[in-house]
């Protein structure tokens, strides 16, 4: 007897049954869509238009000149003048202003005199990305106006930097290709647990078991439906991140396809492993919920894994989406070939056979 | 040749709880043997150590002379099995549900369309083959289950309460269903909770308490001597008010056991006092052979009379 004796019928029978709720496919090509307008329109890692206060103590031309370059950069968006202190404090408490500029009353003389004048700035220190965005455009100003108050011809190291690959730093080209991979794990991971752990429910998979169908029989007629709907979900997100963010993929489209393969069959085995443990939906909703929160904090796809504990890098280490999100910024952004990728691939192919064996082993335990 | 089914001292066992307790059973080739008992008492776990779908903890059962522990892979293609939840795809129409299962059991397509055929003549499902299990009545649902736990036209069938919940005249075809086949020489292990059923079967197994308390044709369990108990005789009470009357009944002192059956009371009374019954009712008791029911009642009532004089 085969191996996979019954993964055929189960195959075709999988595929009446998502022919027969449509909800699930639609649910699965609508999610990204929505997803993908959260995460791409409304998300933006860049900094820009910080409400800003300003006390200029003694209005001058030096300090409107001062003011006028803040004004020109995208960071600040001067919102309002005040007159003392006590008002300046006010208006950041109560968050009007997440930044205030506050220019002293020796100011003007001080520039003229070369005597060495100061400029606050105060910064709500309550949303991290902003304060540290605003310290570096303030600090970078300051500079430049010291250098142009100096007028000591070129300055004698010019900072160059380039931003590879993104050069734009557009929020929509860090996140989405991120995005796939998050996306398409947790999808993947739910449809294929419910589809057991309903079988489970109803008693069907119970009667299997008295049928000549092999554990792995089962499993590979449930997993191939879901890869497959998660292959498409993947050319479906990477459709509209390409038309409608207009994101490039620099890299080949088939090393990312051909490396998507491992990725969705350990998150089909991840599933399953679920539906081994899970005696309800709800059950196996939740451990998949478990399963999500890691692989979209953890996984790199919002905040770098290097700024995370040793321990934490670990964990990142097993979950697949971490490799699979390199692989698509690396296809996507750098233009990373096979050649550059192929140990993600290796990794993901080694998760997706432990999981699919342990999952076949916890069955065959469950089944007999 | 060998019996069908044969299970020797078979105990199942969940950690400290003893589901099935040393029982041992055989069946011959196009028997249907009816298992009864109360909920919980072992039935359903007897079946499902025979199907392996549950470990067996110890002693030995052999089904078509193979071994169910050992070579259960080779059992599997020659049995079948109806739970108590039928094992449908709801969403799947009664066609599908059966291309299914004979695909599960790897039947060629040429096989499959002779099966399908002749399925679907026993069954009568023609005119539902193409609506989902989901809107079938209890009746087809049942009908369809057993359909498709026949589809690969296996030699033993299991079914769990295959009544359970249907009409009567759906319970009625499905019984000359069972019959039909057993007549082709398909053999079946049933349990029930209805006695009418038990009676058809041409022979029973009461499981009480995990154990089998009594087993044997209809007509011999109702001569058992523990149903029977010496000096002791049965009679049928008819009269108009029976609920006041089994009160009075039950009551007088030479009266074992007293139950409503229909429009009359059926009481197990020691010989003597046939006369002294008649006096105390009014009313001529009829003498009458225990019913199936009476027996299991008889039966229960003594193994917790001995359980308590321990």
């Amino acid at each position: 007897m085969s191996l996979f004796a019954g993964a055929w019928p189960m195959l075709r029978k999988e595929f009446v049954h998502l022919r027969r709720d449509p909800g699930t496919v639609i649910f699965a090509l609508l999610i990204p869509v929505i997803q993908l307008i959260i995460f791409g329109f409304a998300l933006n890692m860049n900094v820009r238009q910080i409400p800003t206060v300003v006390y200029d103590q003694a209005p001058s031309q030096r300090s409107r000149e001062l003011i006028a370059r803040f004004r020109s950069t995208d960071t600040f968006a001067l919102v309002a003048q005040v007159t003392s202190d006590a008002e300046l404090e006010h208006e950041i408490r109560r968050g009007h202003a997440q930044a205030a500029l506050k220019i002293p009353y020796d100011y003007a003389d001080r520039v003229l005199a070369g005597r060495g004048a100061t400029v606050q700035l105060l910064v709500d220190g309550s949303d991290s990305t902003v304060s540290s965005a605003a310290l570096n455009v303030f600090n970078a100003l300051i500079l430049l106006e010291n250098q142009r108050l100096a007028r000591a011809g070129p300055p004698i190291v010019e900072a160059r930097p380039a931003v590879l690959f993104n050069p734009a730093t557009r929020s929509p080209n860090f996140f989405v290709p991120g995005l796939v991979a998050a996306l398409v794990q947790i999808m993947v991971i739910i449809l294929v647990a419910l589809s057991v752990v309903r079988e489970r429910e109803r008693g069907t998979l119970e009667q299997l078991t008295v049928t000549p169908v092999q554990p792995l029989g089962v499993m590979l007629g449930k997993m191939i439906p879901y890869v497959t709907l998660g292959f498409l979900e993947i050319c479906w997100v990477l459709l509209i991140m390409r038309v409608v963010f207009a994101v490039p993929i620099h890299g080949s489209l088939a090393t990312l396809l051909l490396l998507a393969v491992p990725f969705l069959v350990a998150s089909a085995g991840i599933g399953l492993l679920i539906s081994t443990r899970a005696n309800s939906q709800a059950e196996a909703f939740q451990m998949a919920f478990g399963t999500m929160l890691p692989s979209i904090f953890l996984s790199g796809y919002i905040f770098p894994i290097n700024n995370m504990p040793a321990q934490f890098q670990l964990v990142s280490k097993i979950i697949p989406t971490t490799y699979f999100i390199e692989v698509t910024r690396g296809v996507i952004l750098r233009g990373a070939g096979l050649a550059d990728l192929w140990p993600n691939g290796a990794v993901l192919t080694a998760m997706a056979l432990a999981a699919v064996g342990l999952a076949a082993r916890q069955f065959h335990r469950r089944l007999s | 040749m060998p019996p069908v089914i044969e299970t020797r001292e078979i105990s199942v066992r969940f950690g400290a709880f003893t589901a099935v307790d040393r029982v041992s059973l055989t069946v011959d080739r196009g028997e249907v043997f009816g298992l009864l008992g109360p909920n919980g008492s072992g039935k359903t776990t007897l079946i499902k150590s025979l199907c392996g779908l549950v470990k067996i903890s110890g002693g030995e059962g052999r089904l078509l002379g193979l071994d169910v522990r050992a070579e259960a892979p080779a059992i599997r293609r020659r049995i079948g099995y109806m739970s108590q939840r039928f094992g449908l795809y709801e969403d799947l129409t009664a066609r599908e549900n059966l291309e299914f299962y004979s695909g599960v059991y790897g039947l060629t397509a040429e096989r499959y369309t002779k099966r399908l055929a002749s399925v679907v003549e026993l069954t009568a499902i023609t005119p539902y083959l193409d609506r989902r299990a989901s809107q079938l009545s209890g009746g087809w649902k049942q009908r369809l289950a057993l359909g498709c736990a026949i589809v690969h036209e296996p030699e033993v069938v299991f079914l769990d309460e295959p009544t359970a919940g249907i009409d009567p005249v759906a319970r009625r075809a499905l019984w000359d269903l069972v019959f039909q086949l057993s007549g082709q020489g398909v053999t079946f292990l049933v349990t029930t909770h209805y006695m009418d059923e038990a009676e058809r079967c041409g022979r029973v197994g009461y499981l009480y308490n995990s154990t089998m308390v009594a087993m044997g044709a209809v007509e011999e369990l109702k001569r058992l001597p523990a149903a029977n108990p010496p000096g002791t005789a049965r009679y049928e009470i008819t009269c108009p008010n029976i609920t006041e009357m089994l009160a009075t009944v039950r009551a007088l002192p030479f009266v074992r056991e007293a139950t409503i059956f229909g429009q009359s009371i059926h009481a197990l009374v020691e010989t003597a006092a046939a006369a002294a019954l008649a006096a105390a009712t009014g009313v001529a008791p009829r003498p009458i052979e225990p019913s199936l029911e009476d027996v299991f009642v008889t039966l229960t009532n003594r193994i917790l009379a001995d359980r308590s004089a321990l």
